[in-house]
Formats: structure tokens, C-alpha cells, sequence
């Protein structure tokens, strides 16, 4: 349903992203989850046709999103990190408006725009003027405004910020009852959010896509230590032997002259023990280096960033 | 590229309706009526008493209504539109690009096309409105005396394609800021620019004063004001309005790019 290759954006000099690559199933939800900065709006932007990369290719229900924009657009609901609602609009009439820009058939139009307001939660303000509601409910409004003319894809920037928790709660059961029908991708910089809602993550940082996977996969992946990768000229077993009785090091792969070693999460200090028994034991260090650190470094973000926001 | 009528209307509709929302439409519009009519009475009353006066020193015929009243009287409702189009036009891209509203836009399946020409009827429905509510001078004409319907019926066409340019120069200004003031200062200026234009054309060589003189909005109203329908005007007119909405959407365009 998404396809996405080597898409990059520049604004300026400066690369927003950079060669993403992945794709998203009919059906599925998708958290895309990164530090603010990350360029999930970016690419979310991207992908909705509103901006055109300077890149790569992307595909949205089986249209690209430059050569056949409109296509993509009939196609997909948009939430973008501020909800574009017209302060001065009453929600019944906004949602007509959404719904009739979305080439929603006359016919179909009451019960499209009732539709949303119920699935969003909207019953009670449909009469209510956009600009009079609290934040949360002028959220809804933009969610209901991606939904309204029923999308294949539904890409949702940040969809309960700003929400109290009992509506995070219904906007994520909503998001969930979703699966199937839509597809959906949404951003969020926490990881709570996304583990409630989604079965797949993509894990952005920097411009970069550091990990796609299953939740539990990933989190399996994180417990199990971490990874570095030694390249050493003579991988001795003696040496290798040497390295493994440290204590913390779980286990020392050997693949020819490459050894992957695994330590305890939080025993970086191990990696000065790890050389200095390589080089004691004449193994002729080459090269190490941390294997996925930078998926670390981003959980690690994801994970202490979630008091601040929720 | 699609450039569809049903879109279009959506838009235009909707921002038609928005501008009742807020109590500026109802300002210029009252604002509107109020000098229009003053200034219908003012010349109306002038006009009698010249005739009067006429009549008394048997001094034969007096200045027709058309010269007297209906001319004086649509040339200044000109004026006046130059200064209340800005504050129409002024909100329609700017607005929507500081609230990010423009995003909606966007990413709809409608084209900037669509979108620039919706936004330019909605203006164009309240200036229409605003001179249909003027047709209740020359009915009280038309109830007292004897006026000519020709130089009425193309002062309205007239004013209606100048107020057009305005509305255009409007919506290219809004789109190139999120600021309304500057939106609709720029277009001030530009009404401005392009109605005094010619006014440097006495000094300037025979050539230059031609181009001078047509590119002046209001060089090509005169026609109209004498009951003269002239093409290269109309032509003149509708050109404006084409490359004003042509360069908005450059802008739109490139907007994206940033
Ligand atoms: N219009 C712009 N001009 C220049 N740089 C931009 C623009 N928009 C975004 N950027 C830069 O691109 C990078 C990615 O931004 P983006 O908004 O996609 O991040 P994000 O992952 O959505 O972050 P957040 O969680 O804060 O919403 C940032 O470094 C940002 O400063
Ligand atoms: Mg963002």
C-alpha cells in the first residue's frame, strides 16, 4: 500500500531524511517513531503529496506521489501535526467541506460526515463553532476530517497530542479499530504510544531509518545486550576464549576474522576490558565498533522522553 | 491538470460564506452603502438644483442624467472599491498559510488551479454583491426620470471587470505572505500603481505614452462610462485577471517546493 525507496529531502543544504527505504501493507498500522527532528513529518508531508522530495520514489495506494498527486490525495486522510481546521467554521459544515475537496459523491455526503462524528466522538459540539472548542476536541476535528471521505491510507502526524488520557485512550482504540479496512501510518516520539497502537515500528533518526520491525522483536533485541562488532587480523581461540571469560560478556560469535560479542545492557565500560585482553593476546585489533548502537541511542531517547509528554 | 467547475465552487462558496462570519464583511459592506448613497444624494441634489437654475435663466438644456449623475457616480464607486478590495482579498492565502489551513487545501484532490480561481470568486461574489446592492440608484432614477439605460448597464460591466483586476492583484498578493496587512497593502499600492499609471504618459515619448496609457485600469474604464463597449478593453481587463491568477499560482506552486 506504501512503497518507499532511496526517498530523500533536502531543505536547503541541509537533508531532512535520507534514503529511506520500506514498505507498509494493505491493513496494517505503522508507528513511525523518532525524536523530534527526526523527519517523520518530513516524510509524512512526502507521502500525503503535498511536498514533492528531492529523491527517491514513493508509492501510496499504488500511485506515486509526484506524477499522479491527485490520485494519492483521493486516497489518503491527513492529520498534520497541527490539526487544519478553520477556527471560524461550525464542525458539521467544516467536515462537509473536508468531505466535498475529497470528492465525497453527493449522495454519500450526510452519512460520510455522521460517520466521522461518531467514530471521533464529535456527537455532542456538531453544532459547535471550531474556535470554541479546547484543543483536544479540535484534534478530534482533524482526525474526523482525515476519515471523513473513508481513505485507503490514513496518515496521522502526532494524532493524540494534546489529548487528556481518557480521549488517548479512545483515539488509540479508534486508531486500532482502523486495522484492517486502512492503513494506517502514525508518527509519535514516544514509545508508549506507538506499542499501544501499532504492529510494526519504524524507528527514525536523524534523516535515518535505524530499525523496522515488530514491536516484540525490537524489544527482545534491546534485552538481549548489545551488540559489538571486533575485526581483528588473528582471531586466536585463546583470544577469544580470553574475551569470553570477562564478566558481562554474554557470548562471542566468531565468524572468520569478525567477532561479534555481546555484553550486559549499561557495561560500557567492558569495552576497555574487551581491548585490552584483543591486544594483550596479539590479536591485532582492526576494527570495533557497536552493532545497532544507534537504535539504542534512539530508545534510550524514546523511552526517558516519555514522561515529558504524556 | 484538473480545473473543475464543482471544485471551484466548493471553494468559492465556502469562503464566501466566511467572510459573513466575521463582522468585517458587514463593515464594508455597510461602510460601502453608506458613502454610496451619500454620494448619490449629493449629486442627485446638485444636479436638481443646476437644472433649476438652468430652467430659471432660460439657459436651455442642462447636463443630461448621464453626465451629471451617472457618470460622477460610478467613477467615484471605483474609487472606493479600490480601497475596500484589499480588505477583502487580503485574508484568502494568508490566512490560510498562518493558520496552516493550507495544508487541508494541499492535500485535497483539487488542483492549485481550482484553488486560486475558488478563492478569487469568493471575493468576486461579495464585490457583485455589493453592486447589486447599489442598483437601487438608478431604479430611483428610473422612478423620477428619464435616464439612459446604456451608459448604466456598461458602468456596471465596467466597474465590475476594474474591480475584477483588484480582486485578482488581491489574491496574488495574498498568497505571497502570511501576513494579511501586507497583503493587502501590496494590492493597495499595485490598484494604485495601475490607475495612475498613465498619468506620466503627457511627458513621456508618443510610443511610451500609447503603453502607458493602456496599461492604465482606468484609461480602460472610460469606454464603459459613455455606454461604449469596446473588446480592447474588455480584452485589457480579463488579461489582468489571467496573469494576476496565473502568477498565484506560481507562487502556490513553489510554495510546496521550499
Ligand atoms: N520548512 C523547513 N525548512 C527548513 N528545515 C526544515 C523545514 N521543515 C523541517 N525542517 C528540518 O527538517 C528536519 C526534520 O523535521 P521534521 O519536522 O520532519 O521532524 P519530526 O520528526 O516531525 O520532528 P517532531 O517530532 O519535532 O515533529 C528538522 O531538522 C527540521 O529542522
Ligand atoms: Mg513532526
Amino acid at each position: 500500500m506504501i512503497e518507499v525507496s532511496d526517498l530523500t529531502k533536502a531543505y536547503g543544504p541541509r537533508a531532512a531524511i535520507q534514503n529511506l527505504n520500506f514498505t507498509i501493507g494493505k491493513g496494517e498500522i505503522v508507528g513511525f517513531l523518532g525524536p523530534n527532528g527526526a523527519g517523520k513529518s518530513t516524510t509524512m508531508k512526502i507521502l500525503t503529496g503535498f511536498m514533492p522530495a528531492t529523491s527517491g520514489t514513493a508509492k501510496v495506494a499504488g500511485f506515486d506521489v509526484f506524477s499522479q498527486a491527485i490520485d494519492v490525495k483521493r486516497n489518503v486522510g491527513y492529520l498534520p501535526e497541527n490539526p487544519p481546521v478553520y477556527m471560524e467554521m461550525i464542525v458539521e459544515d467544516y467536515l462537509e467541506y473536508a468531505a466535498k475537496l475529497h470528492d465525497v459523491e453527493r449522495g454519500k455526503l450526510r452519512s460520510s460526515i455522521s460517520s466521522a462524528i461518531e467514530r471521533t466522538g464529535l456527537t455532542g459540539v456538531r453544532k459547535r463553532i471550531i474556535g470554541n472548542l479546547s484543543k483536544g476536541y479540535r484534534q478530534r476535528v482533524g482526525l474526523a476530517q482525515a476519515l471523513v471521505h473513508n481513505p485507503q491510507v490514513l496518515i496521522l502526524d502526532e494524532p493524540t497530542v494534546g489529548l487528556d488520557p481518557v480521549q488517548i485512550i479512545e483515539i488509540r482504540e479508534l486508531i486500532k479499530g482502523l486495522a484492517g479496512h486502512h492503513t494506517v501510518i502514525l508518527s509519535s516520539h514516544i514509545l508508549p504510544e506507538v506499542t499501544a497502537t501499532c504492529q510494526r515500528i519504524i524507528v527514525i533518526n536523524k534523516g535515518h531509518i535505524v530499525a523496522q520491525d515488530t514491536i516484540e522483536k525490537l524489544t527482545t533485541r534491546m534485552r538481549q545486550g548489545l551488540l559489538f562488532n571486533l575485526q581483528v587480523k588473528n582471531a586466536s581461540a585463546g583470544g577469544i576464549n580470553a574475551i569470553k571469560s570477562i564478566s558481562g560478556v554474554k557470548s562471542v560469535g566468531n565468524e572468520g576474522s569478525k567477532l561479534v560479542i555481546e555484553i550486559e545492557p549499561n557495561q560500557s565500560e567492558l569495552r576497555d576490558r574487551i581491548i585490552e585482553i584483543a591486544v594483550s593476546e596479539k590479536m591485532g585489533v582492526l576494527e570495533f565498533a557497536p552493532e545497532k548502537l544507534s537504535l539504542e541511542e534512539v530508545f534510550l531517547q524514546l523511552t526517558t522522553n516519555e514522561g515529558a509528554h504524556s | 491538470m484538473s480545473f473543475k467547475p464543482k471544485k471551484i465552487w466548493t471553494i468559492a462558496w465556502k469562503d464566501f460564506r466566511t467572510y459573513f462570519t466575521s463582522p468585517i464583511a458587514y463593515i464594508i459592506i455597510a461602510g460601502f452603502l453608506i458613502i454610496m448613497g451619500w454620494m448619490f444624494f449629493f449629486n442627485l441634489s446638485h444636479f436638481n438644483m443646476q437644472a433649476l437654475q438652468y430652467k430659471q435663466m432660460g439657459m436651455g438644456k442642462s447636463m443630461s442624467i448621464t453626465e451629471g449623475i451617472i457618470r460622477p457616480l460610478y467613477g467615484n464607486m471605483n474609487v472606493i472599491f479600490l480601497f475596500l478590495v484589499p480588505f477583502i482579498t487580503m485574508r484568502l492565502f494568508a490566512e490560510e498559510r498562518k493558520q496552516q489551513t493550507i495544508q487541508l487545501l494541499m492535500t485535497s484532490p483539487i488542483s492549485i488551479a481550482e484553488m486560486v480561481v475558488g478563492k478569487f470568486f469568493s471575493a468576486f461574489f461579495l464585490v457583485f454583491t455589493m453592486l447589486m446592492l447599489t442598483v437601487v440608484y438608478p431604479i430611483i432614477l428610473w422612478i423620477f426620470g428619464n435616464p439612459d439605460y446604456g451608459p448604466i448597464l456598461t458602468s456596471y460591466m465596467g466597474t465590475l471587470m476594474l474591480s475584477s483586476c483588484y480582486v485578482a492583484a488581491g489574491v496574488f498578493f495574498s498568497s505571497m505572505t502570511e501576513n494579511q496587512i501586507v497583503a493587502g497593502a501590496l494590492t493597495f499600492a499595485a490598484g494604485l500603481f495601475f490607475w495612475l499609471i498613465n498619468w506620466a504618459s503627457q511627458s513621456a515619448g508618443p510610443v511610451f505614452s500609447d503603453i502607458l496609457d493602456y496599461m492604465s485600469l482606468i484609461q480602460h474604464y472610460n469606454n464603459f462610462s459613455q455606454g461604449i463597449i469596446d473588446t480592447t478593453d474588455i480584452v485589457f481587463y480579463l488579461s489582468f485577471v489571467f496573469v494576476s491568477l496565473f502568477l498565484s499560482h506560481r507562487v502556490l506552486d513553489s510554495y510546496r517546493w521550499r
